[in-house]
């Protein structure tokens, strides 16, 4: 009963990593560059949701939709003046400036918010499920958590086959010069992609702090990182692989805490990490990119 | 061979200048070129197609010609000359306008979106005609699933042309080779164009593919009555179903003229066909 609660709450941080995930994957997919700024927007959405909820007394879940708001804005900011300029510029440079943003943004948030730790209220309190007369327990955040991972999963894999600006996301990613031969207007569709990884980050920041309270300038970096490595660990540029790899990597973390060692369990994920690439260097869902004849 | 005026109803030679170039031109070039990397690639480009006509470019390999496609398509900018589309200039347009303007093309090494299914392929370049946004899209209101049905029903009909339609939801890459070139002229023709490029359609066909192809493209070519634009090897394509034949040889035009004015003439002889005839 032990092992399935662990279980559970793996699968409730790979919930969050997941969500981060397709940021990453999703951006990299179209854009092909790693947005390493995206776990700050985790932390401007956790602030806005957290100033949003704790000052003005909006309800949590207003309090959600307004971070997703101001983190979609964001997104479509920091692609517009810190990426698209260099749309034809060697990748090592858009790293460098992914990196150069994730700071700026982390500064930004000090010099508004101060490095005191915020006390994050749970967007849903802090009640739990008892299952099994009390054996088991799901906090509602857990079960929150997981609901919104697979919901948002459901909605994106139907919005990315179903609708044209999917399929012109999954043209750009193909060839963008043929897609916009065809008419797409590939900016827009980056725009767009940044757009929707960005208001999802915004979601798992109100989420990753409601399961971990403290809200810092730099709570996003570490998760963003995890979140990368998930990506990687599916297939970065897969959306499904997203998923399984953030879940994955979640269950792993909570395991390794539990039965091997709370300071080890990081070394003992990305050392997974790396006996996956090993094997599968595209990661569990990637495509090897094939060569164009 | 089928008879070739039954698809042809102008027969305009408006790519011959001494003949009637002025009349309801869909594309002028004056004086186009480009220089790549100090090199005059393509100059003094004068070309004039009227609107429902066959022209075929030909040269021999590194002559210029699908660099001519990449500057009327914009993925070149011109370093001099006009682009008149439609009697618009071009000027400062980028790939997604000018497509817009009415230009569509097909490349020499297929670029499908391989991991879409044929369908799909064909809907993406119908982007433009559906105009609802994303909210309807969630909510799956009633005019994402109207714009979504139209779409559908038009691409099959696309694809039907080439009977292709009950391949309609395999991933393109998986398709045969000729099959793969088709669905490119396919999802070209999705983007509503009246001009049609098509760079090297029989490309690696064999000659009953080729003479397939043939009559496809003379069938689109009556059921849209749009301007259509040939790079190619095959002679016997080109001489069969061109009007007007363009021939390039080191980035400048060395010949325009009907296909027996360009099979008679010296220099094209020289430069190109001579060295077809063993084949």
């Amino acid at each position: 009963m032990i092992f399935l609660n662990f279980f559970i709450s793996g699968i409730s941080l790979g919930s969050i990593y997941a969500i981060i995930a397709l940021g990453y994957t999703m951006v990299y997919g179209i854009a092909k560059m790693l947005n390493f700024a995206h776990g700050d927007v985790i932390m401007v959405g956790a602030y806005v949701c957290f100033y949003a909820v704790s000052r003005y007394g909006f309800n949590p879940f207003l309090g959600v939709v307004l971070a997703m708001a101001v983190c979609t804005l964001l997104g479509i900011i920091v692609e517009r003046l810190a990426y698209k300029p260099l749309r034809q510029a060697p990748s090592l440079a858009v790293l460098i400036t992914a990196i150069g943003m994730s700071y700026f943004l982390q500064n930004t948030a000090l010099l508004l918010w101060s490095s005191n730790p915020k006390v994050f209220p749970s967007v849903i309190g802090r009640g739990a499920f008892k299952l099994f007369d009390g054996a088991l327990s799901v906090s509602h955040i857990t079960a929150l958590t997981i609901g919104a991972c697979l919901v948002i999963m459901v909605v994106l894999s139907l919005f990315i086959s179903k609708t044209k600006l999917g399929k012109a996301m999954r043209a750009c990613s193909e060839d963008k010069g043929a897609a916009q031969l065809m008419g797409i207007n590939v900016n827009a569709t980056i725009s767009m992609t940044f757009a929707i990884g960005s208001g999802l980050a915004a979601i798992a920041g109100a989420l990753l702090c409601s399961a971990y309270p403290t809200l810092m300038p730099t709570t996003g970096a570490l998760p963003g990182i995890k979140a990368f490595t998930a990506a990687v660990f599916g297939g970065i540029g897969s959306i499904p692989g997203a998923f399984l790899g953030g879940l994955m990597l979640g269950v792993i973390e909570i395991f390794a805490k539990a039965y091997i060692s709370s300071q080890l369990s990081d070394a003992v994920v990305f050392g997974v990490l790396i006996v996956v690439l090993l094997v599968k260097p595209a990661g569990l869902l990637g495509k090897m990119t094939q060569e164009k004849v | 061979m089928k008879e070739k005026t039954k698809y042809i109803p102008i027969p305009s030679r408006s790519i011959l200048p001494e003949r009637d170039a002025a009349r309801d031109p869909v594309l002028e070039c004056v004086n186009l070129g480009i220089t790549l990397g100090g090199i005059k690639a393509v100059e003094d480009f004068n070309f004039t197609i009227g609107r429902t006509e066959i022209a075929g470019l030909i040269g021999p390999n590194g002559a210029g010609k699908t660099t001519v496609f990449n500057l009327l398509t914009k993925v070149y900018q011109p370093t001099t000359g006009t682009i008149l589309l439609n009697g618009r200039d071009t000027h400062g347009m980028n790939t997604m306008q000018v497509n817009k303007a009415g230009i569509a093309r097909t490349f020499q090494n297929i670029r499908l979106f391989r991991n879409l299914s044929v369908i799909d392929n064909v809907k993406t370049a119908m982007n433009n005609e559906m105009h609802y946004n994303m909210l309807s899209a969630i909510l799956r209101l009633p005019n994402y699933r109207r714009e979504e049905v139209a779409a559908h029903r038009r691409a099959l009909k696309l694809l039907s042309i080439f009977d292709m339609q009950n391949m309609a939801d395999v991933p393109a890459g998986s398709l045969p080779y000729g099959a793969q070139r088709r669905l490119e002229i396919v999802r070209a023709l999705a983007t509503n164009p009246s001009l049609l490029l098509l760079d090297e359609p029989a490309a690696g066909m064999n000659p009953s593919e080729t003479a397939d192809l043939m009559d496809s493209i003379r069938k689109v070519h009556e059921m849209f009555q749009i301007a259509i634009v040939l790079i190619e090897h095959d002679m016997s394509l080109v001489m069969n179903i061109c009007e007007g034949i363009c021939v390039l040889n080191f980035g400048h035009i060395i010949a325009k003229g009907t296909p027996d004015e360009i099979q008679s003439n010296p220099a094209v002889i020289e430069a190109y066909l001579g060295r077809k005839k063993e084949a």
